[in-house]
């Protein structure tokens, strides 16, 4: 947007002027505070360590390259945004950022983040980012998201490679157990994102968008989140037997599975009228349970590397 | 007397904002800078010979003073 433009759009009356906080809004930043926590973890289990300003600096270059990735799916996705009642105050919706300043945005920062992590670490890991953004951007928002009801799944799976990213940032390589911690994040968010689906009306049939409760049925969906549950589980325990597990992983991880597992049985072995009459306590508990066990499971891959009595 | 144009007046948060992002982007660049020039990994001074991270083992490089080939007269 240029000077001349606002001065036209301020004369015809004030439109809102984007602030940093737009601009900010843009980055998504609590889908980023996810790719920051599992890119450090991957960052602090990675053999060898790095100088702390260096991977200080990578997680800042893989948080900015999130932050791009979320610009550019906000840019592509604005028409279904301002259909949702959720979305529709988002920057671009509300008309506070212009399309093209987002998308130039998304751009800028993609470039920014991709050479800086090459240069801070290395080109293995800042191609993974940017294969990453590519993914997220193209793949899903402007491919996968319109047409396909496995769209969480897709999309789940651009949310998962920051660990690996972390760990290839300290050791130029993605060997099984950074692939592991991608597959954990892979199985964990569609059960998680379909708890929620279940339980909070999403307007996503308003956007057109083919979600799996509306295209496949409610039942479905929780029959879905079942067995993901179950490919969850063998993930999260395979990673217990490796190099960044250990005897405290596997505890942890049958804890966590175990409440899970009933937790999503749970869900799956009730219609939705039992849902509708306790307020969907199931699916409430399995999304919270969620939310506890991603954040238990890559802590003790941490305290597995830190403690002196972790690992195998 | 100066008057701030209406638009810089408008703009003065965001514009305050993005100094302190350029700032903090020159303060990692040096510490980069200054990390990487300290660990010696960033940069090889080596002209004419080859580089020591693209020799496998740099020890078996090495010719042992008493192999060293005799010249004949």
């Amino acid at each position: 947007m240029t000077d001349l433009s606002l001065h036209i759009a301020t004369s015809d009356g004030p439109a809102e002027e984007a602030g940093l906080r737009d601009y900010w809004q843009l980055l998504k930043p609590r889908l980023m505070s996810l790719s920051v926590f599992t890119a450090l973890v991957g960052l602090l289990v990675a053999p060898g360590g790095v100088h702390p300003f260096l991977g200080a600096t990578s997680i800042l270059w893989i948080a900015v390259g999130a932050g791009a990735s979320a610009a550019l799916n906000m840019w592509f996705d604005a028409d279904i945004d301002r259909v949702m009642k959720r979305t529709r105050n988002r920057p671009i919706p509300s008309g506070r950022v212009a399309p093209s300043d987002a998308l130039a945005f998304g751009l800028f920062l993609t470039v920014l983040s991709v050479t800086m992590l090459g240069l801070t670490a290395n080109w293995v890991a800042a191609g993974w980012l940017f294969f990453t953004i590519f993914f997220y951007a193209v793949i899903y928002s402007m491919w996968l998201k319109r047409t396909t009801s496995w769209n969480t799944v897709i999309g789940g799976l651009a949310g998962a490679f920051p660990p690996l990213i972390g760990y290839a940032a300290v050791t130029g390589t993605t060997p099984v157990e950074a692939w592991l911690m991608v597959g954990l994040i892979f199985m964990w968010t569609p059960p998680h994102f379909w708890a929620l689906a279940l339980f909070v009306k999403l307007d996503y049939h308003a956007a057109r968008i083919p979600m799996l409760t509306v295209t496949h049925g409610r039942d479905e969906t929780r029959r879905q989140a079942w067995l993901w549950s179950l490919g969850l589980v063998a993930v999260s325990l395979v990673t217990a037997f490796t190099a960044i597990g250990g005897p405290l992983t596997l505890a942890v991880a049958l804890v966590l599975n175990a409440v899970w597992l009933q937790r999503a049985w749970a869900m799956y072995r009730r219609t939705d009228a039992e849902a509708e009459a306790d307020k969907h306590l199931a699916e409430r508990r399995l999304f919270k349970w969620s939310l506890i066990y991603l954040f238990a499971h890559f802590a003790v891959f941490v305290a597995e590397a830190a403690l002196p009595f972790g690992g195998w | 007397m100066h008057q701030d144009h209406e638009i810089h007046v408008r703009r003065r948060g965001r514009n305050f904002g993005l100094l302190a992002v350029l700032l903090g982007f020159i303060v990692v660049i040096f510490g980069l800078t200054v990390v990487k020039v300290t660990s010696g990994g960033f940069s090889e001074a080596f002209d004419h010979v080859a580089r020591p991270a693209l020799v496998p083992d740099a020890s078996l490089n090495e010719v042992p003073a008493t192999s060293a080939p005799e010249v004949s007269q």
